[in-house]
């Protein structure tokens, strides 16, 4: 194993590359998410606003898309990155398959950091005469907070595990070094490396989240 | 009280639940008028319909049948955004408080400001004078998790107090406090109605709480109304078979049969107080005196008294742990020691 400034010089950029679809994703999956998983929540049977059939068809497109493995959606949605990216190969061209497979997970994240809220806070705004928004705006979510951030760590961290798989398909980041040199070159001790670089990135973000969650719950003295 | 327009008319209200086994009828046929300015209870058993009820008056459970007749409209005309408006003038507070756990105080009080729109400096302005009155002025900035029950409870009535509702609804209010702050959050109450002129109605299990503030009362049971009238004469003379088991109490029905007997031997100290009594309330257990005798020798009282210990094999060992742990002489005998 050869540790030059090339090889240096690719793990950073790899790093760079990992962050950048990482957080690009994420940022996306949570903006459809978010609100996936708020119209779960009040379409729910016992929710704000129940919409029993509304509810239904958008869970069972959810799990439809959860059911597919990442590795096979990643390939099956290629026309669609060509469309949306202009191109299938590189960093950016993992990000639609990677929202694809994020949105619906961050949506059930979503949706059971929002059925944690206490239903007598919900009522009690009801009895206020909150209008529907208002209790998504001014309760859900900011009581929600401490939960959506935990979900959060999670969530991103598992779209660092997908994006990993980018190599596989010319995409690039750590996981793309792990597989094409490490695997494909048997250069063992560069995996390790970009495992090891993987699994620092994995501590940092489910720190920095958690400790997000604890500074801003309220509910500890 | 001189007859006025109520502020509330409750007419032949039913609210159904389907459940997975039937339908569950909650409340059936309830017709009730509420006069501004008054202090209503509700009282009932737990599942008599009571808390239904209440939800059904501004509207939190949609009545299966009936009409819900604030200020002379019928809520059921009303569309989402009319009966939003109505709930504005319908304060409400809870068992469980329901604050807002991420906001401060004085934000929770803002909180049904904000709601219709109050400028935020005047929102505050107003949120500080209820903190004033419900006497946690230097609290705003705290978080709910930091107050105690009797606190929250404060808020809650400060924050349901914010829009200047003309009825404040209380469900359970004072359930989850103990008897002192009860007893404060019920002045609390009082003094609402008194000053403001807010019709307050009190939902509870508890008689003391009607017996304390209200000036009339409804007995539900079993999602009906079994009396309605001035708290004075329900206590005087309760018509109804529940309202008799509310104001009196249950009464005792152990069973003793062939149960344990005890003997307590009086050994002067024992004599200056009052060991039965103080027995059956400590283990809140009623016991049967079969014999007793005390004799003053010397200045000290001495004697012995046996009583019967209920059958429930809890309760009698309640008793027997209170003999031993008390240091009170005893020991168990049987029919033929005496």
């Amino acid at each position: 194993m050869i540790f030059n400034a090339a090889t240096i010089e690719m793990l950073q950029e790899g790093i760079w590359e990992t962050l950048y679809m990482v957080v690009l994703s994420s940022a996306i999956s949570y903006l459809i998410g978010i609100p996936l998983g708020i119209i779960l929540v009040v379409t729910d049977k016992d929710g704000i606003r129940p919409i029993p059939i509304l509810q239904s068809i958008l869970g069972v497109a959810i799990n439809l898309l959860r059911a597919i493995p990442f590795i096979i959606l990643l390939i099956m949605v290629l026309p669609l990155t060509q469309l949306l990216v202009g191109t299938v190969v590189g960093s950016k061209a993992i990000v639609p398959p990677l929202v694809i497979a994020a949105a619906p997970y961050i949506a059930r994240m979503v949706e059971s950091s929002f059925k944690e809220v206490d239903a007598g806070v919900i009522e009690a705004a009801k009895s206020m005469g909150a209008s529907t928004f208002q209790i998504v705006w001014k309760v859900l979510l900011p009581e929600a907070k401490p939960s959506l951030l935990v979900g959060a760590a999670i969530s991103i961290t598992t779209i660092l595990g997908y994006s990993a798989m980018a190599g596989f398909v010319g995409g690039g980041g750590l996981g793309a070094i792990a597989i094409n040199h490490g695997y494909y070159r048997y250069e063992v001790g560069l995996m390790l490396v970009t495992a090891a670089i993987l699994v620092i990135i994995v501590q940092i973000i489910q720190e920095v989240m958690m400790r997000l969650s604890k500074a801003t719950d309220r509910r500890i003295r | 009280m001189e007859q006025k327009e109520p502020i509330i008319r409750l007419e032949h209200l039913v609210k159904e639940f389907k459940t997975s086994s039937g339908t569950v009828k909650a409340l059936e046929d309830i017709s009730l008028d509420i006069y501004a300015g008054e202090i209503f209870g509700i009282i009932g058993l737990s599942g008599a319909g009571k808390s239904t009820l209440v939800r059904c008056i501004n509207y939190l459970e949609v009545p299966t049948s009936g009409e819900v007749i604030f200020e002379g409209v019928p809520m059921g005309s009303l569309d989402r955004k009319g009966i939003n408006q109505a709930r504005r003038s319908m304060g409400m507070i809870f068992q469980q408080f329901n604050l807002l756990a991420q906001r401060n105080i004085l934000k929770n009080v803002c909180f049904p400001m904000e709601l219709q729109k109050t400028p935020k400096d005047q929102a505050e302005k107003r949120a500080r004078e209820l903190l004033e009155m419900v006497g946690l002025a230097d609290r705003e900035k705290a978080y709910p998790a930091q107050l105690s029950g009797g606190q929250k409870q404060r808020v809650a009535i400060a924050r349901a107090l914010a829009t200047n509702p003309k009825v404040l609804l209380c469900d359970e209010a004072t359930s989850a406090l103990d008897p002192n702050t009860t007893k404060s959050i019920l002045q609390l109450l009082k003094e609402i109605n008194r000053k403001l002129g807010v019709t307050v109605i009190v939902i509870t299990h508890e008689m003391g709480v009607i017996e304390a503030i209200c000036d009339r009362v409804a007995i539900i049971d079993k999602s009906h109304i079994a009396e309605v009238g001035e708290v004075s004469q329900i206590f005087s003379g309760p018509k109804s078979a529940i309202g008799r088991q509310l104001i009196m109490g249950d009464t005792v029905h152990a069973d003793f049969g062939d149960s344990k007997l005890v003997r307590i031997t009086f050994d002067g100290r024992a004599s200056n107080e009052p060991v039965l009594a103080n027995l059956i309330l400590a283990c809140k257990v009623p016991v049967n005196i079969m014999y007793a005798a005390t004799k003053d020798v010397n200045g000290t009282a001495l004697g012995q008294m046996i009583i019967q210990l209920p059958k429930d094999e809890g309760e009698s060992n309640r008793v027997m742990n209170y003999l031993a742990t008390a240091g009170i002489p005893h020991e168990e005998v049987t029919r033929d020691d005496f």
